[in-house]
C-alpha cells in the first residue's frame, strides 16, 4: 500500500494524483461530462480546440470543466498536417496562456489514424516554441523514440483506432514502447472497457486516456468510476510485480546466478 | 483523369435495380453478421428483404454512430445569398421560368443574416445561390465568404458547379466544405427534369465535386433528391459515389444528405413516394457502409420524424432555416423559398428536442484556424 501512496505520475514537472486521463467529447451534455469527470477521479482532461471557443470562458463545454481541479490539455484534433496543428496550438496558447498541448494530426477522417511524419514535424516546432507536447501516435516504438528525442513530455500510443473500443490490439508494440521510453507512456484510444485499461496499466503504461467508452456508456458516471478502479487495479498489479508476464527481471532469487560465481 | 461519371452509364440504375431484385434474406443475414459492411453491400441493405431487419440494422447503425460521433448532433444553417437562376429544374421554386421576385444579398446583407444566426448560437453556415454567375458570381460569393469567415466555425457552399480554379478561390476565401446534389443518378430522368440551363450537363455537375476534392475542401457533400427516381436505387448510386469519393479524396469527410422532394406549385410531383420507413432504411444502411460520414437532415423533414432519426445515425441537422435570401429576421415567408420547410421550430426548440433525445447540441465542430492563416481572422 505504501508503494501505491508514493506512486505519483509526473509529467513535465507536474504531479498527477490519477493515472486516468479523460476526453471531453461525445458526452450527452456538459453536465453529464462534468459529473463523469468527477466520478473518474481524473486530474487531467483534454478538449478539442475545434469543438470549443477557447477565448470564450462562457463556452458551454469549457465552462463545465473545473480548471481548479483538472489540468486542461487542449488537443489539435481535426488538424490534417503539421502546419494546421501548430496554428491551432499557437492560437490556444495565445488565448489562454496554457502551453500544454495534446498533439493530434490525423490526415483522414476515417479511422482518424495519426500521421507519424507530420506529428514528428509539429512536435519539433512546438517543443521549440515552448509547448509541453503530448503526441498521439500509432504504437510505433521507433517513432516514440524520435518524439522523446525532440523533447516531447510523453508519448500517447493508441491501443486500437479511436472510438472502436477494441482494447489492446497493439499490445506487443505498446510493450516495447513502455520498455524503451524514458518519458511517461499514456495509452490513448481504443480502450473500451475497464479491463482494457487495467491491462494497459499491468503492462506498465504510466496512464491511460479514455473518452468514448465513458461518454457513450448507458451510465457514464458508473462507467467513469469503473475505469477509475480498473486503472488503479492495473497499476497496483504492475507495482506488485506480476508473476505472469512481467517484462521486468524478478530480483528475488536469480536462477543462473551460480554461473557468475566462478567467474 | 477518370471521374465517377465515367462509371455511371445510362443503364447503371437498371442494373442496380436488377441486383437488388435478386437479393434474398440469406444475403441480408450475411451482411448483418459481417463485421465490416462495405459500400458494395448497398443493394442488399436497401433491398425489400432487408426491411424485415430494419430494427437490427438500426441498432447496429446507432451503435456505430455513437462510437464515431458520440452523443452529439451538430447544428448548421443555410444562408441563401441569391435566388437568381438560369436553370429550369422542374422541381424547384427558384427555376428560371418562375415568376418570382429575384433577390440577391450584398456582402453586408449576408453578414447581417449571419449575425442573426450567430446570435442564436449557430456557427456552421451553408451558403447557397442559384446558378446565374452574371448576376451573382464567384467573386460575389468569395467576398461574402471572406467577410463571414472570422465569425463562422465552418463555412460550406451549395452553389453552381465550377472548375478547379473556381474552387481554389473559394478555399482561399475560407470555404471549407462543398455540397453538390446530383439530384438523380438516372441520366434519362435527369435530362427530363432539367429542362433548360447549364445544369443540363450531367457530367459537368457530377465531376465538379471531384474538382472540389482536388481543391482540398474538408467536407464533400452529396445527395439525391428522393422521390424522383426509385429511392433504393438512387441510394445504391449514392453509395457507389460516396465510395469513389472516399477512395479518391481520403482526406475529405464525406457528407450524405437525404432530401425528400417537397413539390412546389406547378412543379414536378413526387414520382416515387418515399415513406418514413423507406427513408429510415436509407439512413441506417448508409451509416453501416460509411461509419465516419456525416449524415445530414434538413428542415425539409417534419419535426417528429427528425427527432426520431437522431439516434439512428443523423449527425448534422439544420434548424430554424429560411430558404429565401434575406429570410432571417423577418416574419416567416416560407412560401417564397426554394422549398417549403416542414420543421419550422426555432433553433432553441430544435436544440431542446435534441437534448431531450439524450444528445448534446454542438454549435462548433470546426475551427477557422484549420483552414486560414491568423491574419484573416
Ligand atoms: S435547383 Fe438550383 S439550379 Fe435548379 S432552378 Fe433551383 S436554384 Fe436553380
Amino acid at each position: 500500500m505504501a508503494q501505491e501512496q508514493n506512486d505519483v505520475l509526473t509529467i513535465a514537472g507536474v504531479q498527477f494524483s490519477s493515472r486516468l486521463f479523460v476526453g471531453t467529447g461525445k458526452f450527452a451534455s456538459p453536465e453529464i461530462m462534468a459529473q463523469a469527470l468527477e466520478a473518474s477521479g481524473t486530474a487531467l482532461v483534454t478538449a478539442a480546440l475545434r469543438r470549443v471557443d477557447i477565448s470564450d470562458p462562457s463556452d458551454s463545454l469549457l465552462s463545465a470543466i473545473d480548471t481548479e481541479r483538472y489540468r486542461l490539455m487542449p488537443n489539435t484534433s481535426g488538424a490534417r498536417d503539421a502546419a494546421e496543428a501548430v496554428r491551432l496550438a499557437k492560437l490556444a496558447k495565445a488565448a489562454t496562456g496554457n502551453n500544454w498541448i495534446k498533439l493530434e494530426v490525423t490526415p483522414e477522417p476515417n479511422h482518424l489514424l495519426p500521421d507519424p511524419v507530420e506529428t514528428l514535424e509539429a512536435a519539433r516546432i512546438l517543443v521549440k516554441e515552448g509547448f509541453v507536447v503530448l503526441p498521439y501516435i500509432n504504437a510505433d516504438p521507433v517513432l516514440a523514440r524520435h518524439l522523446e528525442d525532440v523533447g516531447c513530455a510523453t508519448v500517447m500510443p493508441l491501443a486500437a483506432p479511436i472510438g472502436t473500443g477494441r482494447g489492446l490490439k497493439t499490445r506487443d508494440q505498446l510493450g516495447i514502447i513502455i520498455e524503451q521510453a524514458n518519458i511517461p507512456v499514456v495509452v490513448d484510444a481504443g480502450i473500451g472497457l475497464p479491463s482494457h485499461a487495467s491491462e494497459a496499466m499491468e503492462l506498465g503504461a504510466d496512464a491511460v486516456l479514455v473518452n468514448t467508452a465513458i461518454a457513450i456508456a448507458e451510465d457514464p458516471l458508473a462507467m467513469a468510476k469503473a475505469f477509475k478502479l480498473g486503472v488503479r487495479a492495473g497499476r497496483m498489479a504492475y507495482l506488485a510485480g506480476p508473476a505472469g508476464e512481467s517484462h521486468r527481471a524478478s530480483a528475488s532469487s536469480p536462477l543462473t546466478g551460480f554461473l557468475e560465481e566462478t567467474a | 483523369m477518370s471521374t465517377f461519371s465515367d462509371h455511371v452509364s445510362a443503364d447503371l440504375p437498371r442494373q442496380m435495380a436488377e441486383k437488388m431484385a435478386s437479393v434474398d434474406e440469406g444475403a441480408v443475414l450475411r451482411v448483418l453478421a459481417s463485421s465490416r459492411i462495405k459500400p458494395e453491400d448497398a443493394p442488399v441493405l436497401f433491398s425489400p428483404p432487408a426491411r424485415k431487419y430494419l430494427e437490427q440494422l438500426a441498432q447496429k447503425s446507432r451503435r456505430l454512430t455513437l462510437e464515431r460521433f458520440g452523443r452529439a448532433v451538430t447544428l448548421y444553417a443555410p444562408i441563401y445569398l441569391s435566388s437568381a437562376c438560369t436553370n429550369q429544374c422542374s422541381y424547384c421554386g427558384f427555376a428560371a421560368h418562375r415568376d418570382i421576385e429575384r433577390i440577391k444579398l450584398s456582402p453586408e446583407q449576408a453578414m447581417q443574416q449571419a449575425e442573426i444566426l450567430f446570435e442564436q448560437g449557430l456557427r456552421h453556415w451553408l451558403l447557397l445561390t442559384g446558378e446565374a454567375p452574371s448576376v451573382y458570381g464567384m467573386d460575389d460569393i468569395c467576398k461574402v465568404a471572406r467577410l463571414l469567415r472570422p465569425k463562422a466555425a465552418s463555412l460550406s457552399v451549395e452553389i453552381f458547379p465550377t472548375d478547379l480554379a473556381g474552387y481554389k478561390n473559394l478555399a482561399r476565401a475560407g470555404v471549407d466544405g462543398l455540397v453538390i446534389y446530383q439530384e438523380t443518378y438516372d441520366r434519362d430522368l435527369y435530362a427530363r427534369i432539367h429542362e433548360a440551363g447549364p445544369k443540363r450537363n450531367f457530367d459537368f455537375r457530377m465531376s465538379a465535386i471531384e474538382h472540389g476534392g482536388q481543391a482540398g475542401f474538408r467536407t464533400l457533400g452529396i445527395g439525391a433528391l428522393l422521390g424522383l427516381a426509385h429511392a433504393p436505387v438512387e441510394a445504391c448510386m449514392m453509395a457507389a459515389h460516396g465510395a469513389y469519393l472516399q477512395k479518391r479524396f481520403p482526406q475529405a469527410r464525406l457528407a450524405i444528405s437525404f432530401p425528400r422532394l417537397r413539390p412546389v406549385p406547378g412543379g414536378t410531383p413526387v414520382l416515387h413516394p418515399v415513406s418514413d420507413a423507406d427513408l429510415t432504411q436509407l439512413i441506417v444502411g448508409m451509416r453501416l457502409m460509411f461509419p465516419d460520414a456525416e449524415l445530414v437532415m434538413s428542415t425539409r423533414e417534419p419535426a417528429p420524424l427528425r427527432d426520431r432519426l437522431i439516434p439512428l445515425g443523423i449527425t448534422r441537422m439544420s434548424a430554424g432555416s429560411r430558404t429565401t435570401p434575406g429570410g432571417y429576421g423577418h416574419a416567416d415567408d416560407a412560401e417564397k423559398g426554394q422549398f417549403v420547410t416542414e420543421d419550422q421550430r426555432s433553433v432553441f426548440e430544435v436544440a431542446s428536442a435534441i437534448r431531450a433525445a439524450g444528445y448534446d447540441v454542438v454549435y462548433k465542430d470546426f475551427d477557422p484556424a484549420l483552414v486560414v492563416d491568423s491574419d484573416m481572422l
